[in-house]
């Protein structure tokens, strides 16, 4: 079992979930990702989705209660770069992740979260 | 009876066996099977082959059943059919054509068991029950053809009413045009959020005045469309509702809940606009508007 990586990038944490989740790296992940909120004073996860194919109602809840955990913590999550399929699917089952912030890209994300940092795109300037 | 039946099966296979160059002589000179094959040879060896069929089904007690097996013969003959849209009785001329192919293998049978009555009833029962199977397979494989035609029509329909149009940097449109079924509007789900990936558009208006009515279905395809974006992160709305449309809408107690709504798609455009941080102005002002960067 390979854990997720977090990556702090300065008062956002970006998990990059790459491949199925089970239950037990579920439960780390949490645990792992409260802890780095507290450590790090984060204000805003990005959990990037963009390789995931497949997501089910068991992943889904897994967002909802990340998201619920560290909203306790005063930190805002956002999943970034859902897939089109994966997007329909979602919305046939009914799991429409209300709560959740969404974005198209890691760097959309980092905006919504109010971030213009060095890491944010120069996009982010608009005319 | 089933015994007497049996028997009448056999004689009537050996008649057909001994009699089937005659009647495959006649059946070539019909005018369905010279409209069908090409050259002399082709025209007979197509006939004896349906002839064939035609007894393997009256052997197997299948002779009324048009998907049977023995059939594969006549449907692989067809499978070249192609009604012309021109001529409304090709169809129904090509059946008549066919059961004329009955006559002559009647004929024979009458000529040979003209003395047994029993067997002559049943043999014509069965053999005329066989032919007339033919012009069944002819229907459905004329139907079949017509069935393929109005498939790929439909496809075609699909594909050309779902354009995704770029208004401006990140903002996309969709005229949405005609009854939207279920299938449509998936087509039209799936290029628009394929459309957000690769364009990374932030809002996506789904203008519906080319739709006639909106429904509880349509509705729910809309919503889903708005609910399936907002998950990928990108912002919907709805446009070119129509004074009628809206009070429909509320009278069947749609609710588009936090979907943003517009009247037209200029002002649909303009929220848009205002939710990617952009604004028109007359070129008067100190600032015009800029052209989009690409």
């Amino acid at each position: 079992m390979s854990e997720v990586p977090v990556v702090d990038l300065g008062g956002v944490l970006l998990v990059s979930i790459q491949e199925e989740l089970l239950d037990a790296s579920v439960a780390t992940l949490q645990q792992d990702l409260a802890q780095r909120v507290i450590d790090t004073g984060a204000r805003g996860i990005l959990i990037d989705i963009s390789v995931v194919d497949v997501v089910d109602s068991f992943l889904a809840r897994a967002l909802h209660e990340i998201a619920a955990i560290t909203s306790l913590l005063a930190a805002r999550t956002v999943v970034v770069g859902m897939r089109p399929a994966v997007a329909i699917t979602l919305v046939e089952l009914g799991l429409t992740l209300p709560g959740l912030g969404t974005a198209l890209s890691v760097g959309d994300g980092l905006r919504l979260l109010g971030d213009t940092g060095p890491g944010g795109p120069a996009t982010a300037e608009l005319p | 009876m089933t015994e007497s039946t049996g028997d009448t099966v056999a004689t009537i296979s050996e008649f057909l066996d001994r009699h089937r160059d005659e009647i495959v002589a006649d059946w070539s000179a019909a005018t369905f099977f010279r409209a069908a094959g090409s050259t002399a040879e082709d025209t007979a060896a197509d006939a004896a082959e349906v002839l064939g069929g035609v007894r393997r089904a009256i052997e197997h007690g299948e002779q009324d059943d048009p998907t049977a097996e023995s059939f594969a013969a006549l449907r692989g003959l067809l499978s070249a059919f192609t009604v012309p849209s021109q001529d409304q009785y090709f169809v129904s001329q090509a059946a008549v054509r066919m059961s004329r192919l009955k006559e002559p293998v009647l004929r024979l049978w009458q000529a040979e068991h003209s003395g047994d009555t029993g067997l002559l009833v049943e043999g014509v029962v069965l053999l005329s029950t066989a032919v007339s199977t033919l012009r069944l397979v002819l229907l459905d494989v004329a139907l079949r053809s017509v069935l393929d035609t109005i498939t790929s029509q439909r496809e075609q329909l699909t594909e050309l009413s779902t354009p995704v149009i770029k208004l401006w940097d990140g903002v996309l449109a969709i005229p949405l045009i005609g009854t939207l079924d279920s299938m449509r509007s998936q087509v039209a789900t799936e290029s628009l959020l394929q459309a957000i990936l690769d364009q990374q558009a932030k809002v996506a208006i789904l203008d519906i005045t080319g739709v006639p009515t909106v429904d509880t279905m349509v509705a729910q395809h809309l919503l889903k469309t708005a609910m399936a974006a907002r998950l990928m992160g990108a912002d919907c709305v709805i446009s070119g509702i129509r004074p009628q449309i809206a009070h429909t809408m509320v009278q069947l107690g749609i609710d588009l809940g936090e979907v943003a709504t517009r009247a037209r798609l200029a002002d649909a455009l303009a929220y848009a606009l205002g939710r990617v941080g952009l604004a028109v102005a007359a070129p008067s002002d100190a600032a015009p508007a800029a052209p989009p960067s690409r």
